[in-house]
C-alpha cells in the first residue's frame, strides 16, 4: 500500500497553522488587549499569563512557514511572493511584539517604557490583522502564470481581506479574553469576561459576513456548499450543515457562560477558552472545505504543490516521532504553569 | 552598480541573516556557560555558581527573544525573496530546515519558558534538565542550520529532474554530511562558545575596572579566561580544517580569500591588498614561499589555483572574502592572545586587580561577533555567484518580485533591526556592567530549599532567588 503522502502532510500542515491560530492566537489576543489595561500594575498582570508559553506558541508558525517549504515549495514559491507585503508587516509586527515582552521590563525612562508597552500591544494587533488579510487574500485567490506568482503588489489588499483582517483581530481578542478569564482573579478577571461578551458578538457577526462574501467570491465555493444563484442544493448542504451550526451552537453556549454571574454554580473558567476554541476550530474547517483541494486556492492543488516523494517520507518519519514528543512536553509545560498566575514569578522583579 | 530585486535581495538576505547570526553565536554559547554553572551549583553547592546563572539568565533571555524574532524573519525570506531557489530545491533544502523545526525549535522554545519562570514549580533536578533542554537545542538548531548550509556550499547526494530542472535527494544521508559539514559545524560551535567567553571576559573587566569586584565576578573571569585559552587554539585548527575542505571543494573561494592571481606550485601569503571586483590586477604585501607551512596537506607538485584558472564570471567577488578572512583572523589571534594574558595573570593572582588586560578584554568583547560575521561573509561571498554550489547561479534564484517592494522590505529591517538592536545592546550591557549584588546573608547553599524554588537556597523566604533579583 503506498500512502498518499502529499495529502498527509496537508493534513499535518492544517493541524500546526490551527495549533498555531489557537496558540499564538490567545496570546496575540492577551496583547491586544493590554490596550485597555489602566495601568503598569495590570498590565504586567496580564503578560505574565503568557510569558512563559508564548515562544513556544510562535514555534507554530515556524513550521508554517518551514512546513510550506519543506513539503509544498511550489506553494511556496507563489504564495510568499504574493504577499510579500503582509508577510513583512507581520513580520515587523512579531518582532517588535517579542522583543517587547524583555524590554518593556528592562527601560528605565516612562518613555521609553510607553514606547514598548506600545510595541507589545500595537505589535499585536497587527500580526494578527496581516494574518487575517493573507487569510483573506488565500480564499479570494492568488494569480498564477507558468507556476510563478503574476499578480500585482496589492492583490491582497481589497474590502474582503479588511473585512477578515478585522475578523482575526476580533477572533484574537476573544481567545485572549477567555485565556484571561482562565488565568486572572479580581478585577481583570471581571473585565475579560466583559471583554469576551463584546468579542462574541463581533465574532458572531464577522462569522455572518465573511461567509456570506466567501460565498460570493467564487461560485466554484457556492457550489462547494450547495449555494448556487437559482437554487439550494440541499444533498450537499446538508452534511456539511454540521459545521456552521456547531459553531453557532458554541457561540450560544460560551455567551451564556460569560454572561453568567461568576458565582457557586457558574462556569468552570476553564470553560470559555475551550468553547472560543471550538469556534474557531468550527471556522476553520469550514475555509478548509470551501479551499480543498487547492493550496494555492484556484491554481495549484496539494499534489501538484508537493515536494518530491522522498523529502516528503524522509520529513514523515521525523514528524512521526517528534510531533508526539512536542506535544507531549507542549502539554507538561501548560499542566506546569497550570492554574492562575501567581505574582512574582519571574525571574525579572 | 545597478539597484535591481536581485541585488537588494541580496543585500536584504545578507544583512538580515547577519543580524540574527549575532544572537544564536551569542545564545548558543551562552546556553552552555549557565549548564555549566547550574550544573556546578547543583554539584559543589557553592553559591557563586547560582548567583553567576541568575545573572546571566536575564541577558540570555534578551539575547534570545532577539534570536528568536530575527530567525522567524529567516524562515520567511526564502519565500519572499528566493522563491525560485526554493522551488528548485525545496524537496532537498526543506526537510532539513523542517528537522530543525522539529528536533531544535520546539524544544529550545518550550524549555526556555520553565527556564526563566519555572523557579518555583519544579525541583532543582528538574529546572537543571530544563536548562539543558534549552542549551542541547541550540545545538541542534546549529546542527540542521549548518548541514543545510553546508548543502550549499558543497552539495552532493541529489539529483536534477531533466524535466522541471527541480533537486531531489538520493540519499539523504550524503545530503546531510556533506564534505563541508563537520568541519563549519566544528568551527561555529567553538565559535559560539569563545564569541560567549569573550564577553563574559569583558563584563568581567569591567565590573573589575569599575571597582565592583566580587566573588562571581572573579569566577567569572577565570572561567572566561580558561575557556578562551582551551578552546581558541582549537578553533584556529577548525578554521584550518575549514580552509582545506575550500581548498578542495571550492578553490575558487580559496584563490579570493588568499588573493592569489596566478596559479602556481607554490604561493605567498597576501597580507594586504585592495582587490577591484573579480579582478585582480592589485599589487599589495606578501610574504613568499609560506605555502607549503599553511598547506602542508598539499602534495607537491599539485598546482595551488589561483584566478587566472576560472572564468570570470565564475568567480566571487574579491573584496569581501579577502577582507572578511583577514579580519576574522586577526580577531582570532586577539582572542587567543586574551586567553592567554588572562591566565597569566591568573596565575600570576592579578585577575581581580584592575590592569592593562582589563582595559584591552573590554573592546575585544566584540571580536567574536566581528569574527563571526566576516566568517560567514568568506563563507557566502565565497560561494558567489552560486546558492547551491555549482549547480544554482543566484541570478537564477531570486522571487519574480518588483525592486521597490524590495527596497521597502530592506529600509523597514533596517530601521526596525537598528532600534531593537540599539535598546537590546544598551539593555543587556546595563546587566553585564552592573556587577553582582551582595552576598545574601545566612550560610548559602546549604539547608532545606524553599519548597518548589530550585534556586532558592534557604528556607528564609526573602531568599528566593526572585527576591535575589528584585533587589538588584
Ligand atoms: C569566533 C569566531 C571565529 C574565529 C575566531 C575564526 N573563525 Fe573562521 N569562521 C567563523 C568564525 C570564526 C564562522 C562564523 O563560524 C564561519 C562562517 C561559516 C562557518 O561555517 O564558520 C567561519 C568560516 C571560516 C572559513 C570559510 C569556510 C568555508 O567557506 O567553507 C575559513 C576558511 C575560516 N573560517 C578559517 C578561519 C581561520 C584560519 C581562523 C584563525 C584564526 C578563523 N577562521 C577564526
Ligand atoms: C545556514 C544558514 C544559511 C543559509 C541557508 C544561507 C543561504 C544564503 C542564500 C540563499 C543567500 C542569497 C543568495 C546569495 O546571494 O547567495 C545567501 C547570501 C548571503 N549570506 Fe547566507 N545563508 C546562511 C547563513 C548565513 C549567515 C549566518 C551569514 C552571516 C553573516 C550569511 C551571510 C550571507 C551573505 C553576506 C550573503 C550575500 C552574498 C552575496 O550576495 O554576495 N549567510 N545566503
Ligand atoms: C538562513 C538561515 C536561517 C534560518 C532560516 C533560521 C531560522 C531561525 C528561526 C526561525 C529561529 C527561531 C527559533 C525559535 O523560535 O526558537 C532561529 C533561532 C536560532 N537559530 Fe537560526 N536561522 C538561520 C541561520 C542560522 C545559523 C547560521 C545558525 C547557527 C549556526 C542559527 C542558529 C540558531 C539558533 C541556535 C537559534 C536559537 C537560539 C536563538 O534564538 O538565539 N541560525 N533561527
Amino acid at each position: 500500500m503506498s500512502l498518499d503522502l502529499p495529502l498527509i502532510w496537508a493534513f499535518i500542515l492544517a493541524i500546526g497553522v490551527m495549533m498555531y491560530v489557537l496558540l499564538d492566537g490567545f496570546d496575540l489576543g492577551v496583547g491586544i488587549l493590554t490596550f485597555f489595561a489602566r495601568s503598569e500594575d495590570e498590565r504586567s498582570q496580564m503578560t505574565s499569563t503568557i510569558e512563559p508559553v508564548w515562544d513556544g506558541n510562535e514555534t507554530w508558525l515556524i513550521i508554517g512557514g518551514g512546513g510550506l517549504f519543506a513539503a509544498f515549495p511550489l506553494a511556496y514559491a507563489i504564495i510568499m511572493p504574493a504577499f510579500y507585503l503582509p508577510v513583512l508587516l507581520m513580520l515587523a509586527a512579531l518582532i517588535f511584539r517579542g522583543v517587547a515582552f524583555e524590554f518593556r521590563h528592562k527601560a528605565v525612562r516612562s518613555l521609553t517604557k510607553k514606547f514598548w508597552n506600545g510595541a507589545f500591544a500595537g505589535g499585536s494587533l497587527a500580526a494578527a490583522f496581516s494574518q487575517g488579510i493573507m487569510l483573506g487574500g488565500m480564499v479570494q485567490g492568488i494569480r498564477v502564470e507558468d507556476g510563478a506568482f503574476a499578480g500585482g503588489s496589492f492583490d491582497w489588499l481589497t474590502p474582503f481581506t479588511l473585512l477578515t483582517g478585522l475578523s482575526v483581530v476580533i477572533g484574537y481578542v476573544l481567545l485572549g479574553a477567555c485565556w484571561l478569564v482562565l488565568k486572572t482573579e479580581g478585577e481583570i478577571y471581571a473585565r475579560a469576561r466583559r471583554w469576551g461578551v463584546g468579542a462574541l458578538a463581533g465574532v458572531a457577526a464577522a462569522f455572518l459576513l465573511v461567509s456570506l462574501a466567501t460565498l460570493s467570491i467564487d461560485p466554484a465555493i457556492g457550489q462547494r456548499w450547495g449555494f448556487s444563484m437559482t437554487h439550494v442544493d440541499l444533498p450537499t448542504l446538508l452534511p456539511l450543515s454540521p459545521i456552521p451550526l456547531f459553531g453557532m451552537a458554541l457561540c450560544a453556549w460560551l455567551a451564556r457562560d460569560l454572561l453568567m454571574d461568576p458565582g457557586a454554580n457558574a462556569a468552570p473558567d476553564w470553560r470559555p477558552f475551550l468553547l472560543a476554541a471550538g469556534i474557531f476550530i468550527s471556522g476553520y474547517f469550514g475555509i478548509g472545505i470551501s479551499l480543498y483541494p487547492f493550496i494555492v486556492p484556484y491554481e495549484v492543488t496539494i499534489s501538484e504543490a508537493a515536494a518530491h516523494d522522498n523529502a516528503l517520507g524522509f520529513m514523515l518519519v521525523g514528524a512521526v516521532i517528534m510531533l508526539p514528543i512536542i506535544l507531549a512536553y507542549t502539554i507538561y509545560v501548560y499542566r506546569l504553569f497550570w492554574g492562575k498566575v501567581r505574582p512574582g514569578e519571574g525571574y525579572h522583579a | 552598480m545597478d539597484f535591481d530585486a536581485l541585488l537588494l535581495s541580496r543585500l536584504q538576505f545578507a544583512f538580515v541573516v547577519a543580524f540574527h547570526i549575532l544572537f544564536p553565536a551569542f545564545t548558543i554559547g551562552l546556553a552552555a556557560f549557565l549548564t555549566t554553572c547550574e550544573a556546578l551549583w547543583l554539584k559543589t553547592g557553592r553559591d557563586v555558581f547560582r548567583r553567576l546563572y541568575l545573572h546571566w539568565v536575564k541577558i540570555f533571555a534578551l539575547a534570545f527573544g532577539m534570536g528568536v524574532v530575527s530567525g522567524v524573519v529567516m524562515s520567511y525570506q526564502f519565500g519572499t525573496n528566493w522563491s525560485v531557489f526554493s522551488e528548485l530545491t525545496g524537496s532537498v533544502m526543506g526537510p532539513l530546515l523542517g528537522y530543525e523545526v522539529l528536533t531544535a525549535f520546539f524544544l529550545e522554545a518550550t524549555f526556555l519558558g520553565v527556564m526563566l519562570f519555572g523557579w518555583k514549580r519544579v525541583g532543582r533536578k528538574l529546572h537543571f534538565v530544563a536548562t539543558c533542554a534549552v542549551a542541547i537545542g541550540t545545538t541542534f538548531s546549529a546542527f540542521w542550520i549548518l548541514s543545510a548550509n553546508s548543502w550549499m556550499q558543497t552539495p552532493q547526494g541529489f539529483a536534477i529532474d531533466p524535466d522541471t530542472g527541480k533537486f531531489y535527494a538520493t540519499s539523504w544521508m550524503e545530503v546531510i554530511f556533506t564534505p563541508s559539514f563537520p568541519s563549519r559545524f566544528v568551527h561555529m560551535l567553538l565559535a559560539a562558545y569563545t564569541t560567549t567567553a569573550s564577553v563574559v571576559l569583558a563584563a568581567g573587566a569591567w565590573q573589575v575596572l569599575k571597582g565592583r569586584a566580587s566573588e562571581p565576578g572573579r569566577w567569572q573571569l577565570r572561567m572566561a579566561a580558561g575557556t578562551l585559552a582551551v578552546l581558541m587554539p582549537l578553533q584556529i585548527w577548525a578554521g584550518h580544517w575549514s580552509g582545506e575542505v575550500a581548498h578542495e571543494h571550492q578553490p575558487a573561494k580559496i584563490a579570493a580569500v588568499e588573493g592569489w592571481c596566478t596559479s602556481a606550485e607554490v604561493q605567498g601569503t597576501v597580507l594586504v591588498a585592495w582587490p577591484d571586483g573579480s579582478d585582480c590586477g592589485h599589487s599589495g604585501i606578501t610574504v613568499p614561499g609560506t605555502s607549503p607551512y599553511l598547506f602542508p596537506s598539499v602534495e607537491e607538485g599539485e598546482m595551488l589555483l589561483g584566478l587566472d584558472a576560472f572564468e570570470p564570471d565564475d568567480l566571487p567577488p574579491l573584496w569581501l572574502p579577502f577582507w572578511g578572512f583577514r579580519i576574522m583572523v586577526a580577531c582570532g589571534l586577539g582572542m587567543l592572545a586574551m586567553g592567554l594574558w588572562g591566565c597569566l595573570n591568573w596565575l600570576r593572582g592579578r585577575l581581580d586587580r584592575p590592569g592593562w588586560f582589563h582595559i584591552a578584554a573590554v573592546p575585544a568583547g566584540a571580536f567574536g561577533f566581528l569574527a563571526v560575521v566576516s566568517g560567514w561573509i568568506v563563507a557566502e561571498v565565497g560561494r558567489q555567484p552560486y546558492t547551491v554550489y555549482g549547480h544554482l547561479r543566484t541570478i537564477d534564484s531570486v522571487s519574480p518580485v518588483p525592486a521597490a517592494q524590495v527596497a521597502v522590505s530592506l529600509l523597514v529591517f533596517m530601521v526596525i533591526y537598528a532600534i531593537v538592536f540599539t535598546a537590546g545592546v544598551v539593555y543587556m550591557a546595563r546587566i553585564a556592567t552592573r556587577g553582582f549584588d551582595d552576598e545574601p546573608e545566612g550560610e548559602p547553599g546549604k539547608g532545606p530549599r524553599a519548597p518548589g524554588s530550585p534556586l532558592g537556597s534557604v528556607d528564609d523566604p526573602a531568599q528566593t532567588p526572585d527576591d535575589i533579583v528584585a533587589a538588584e
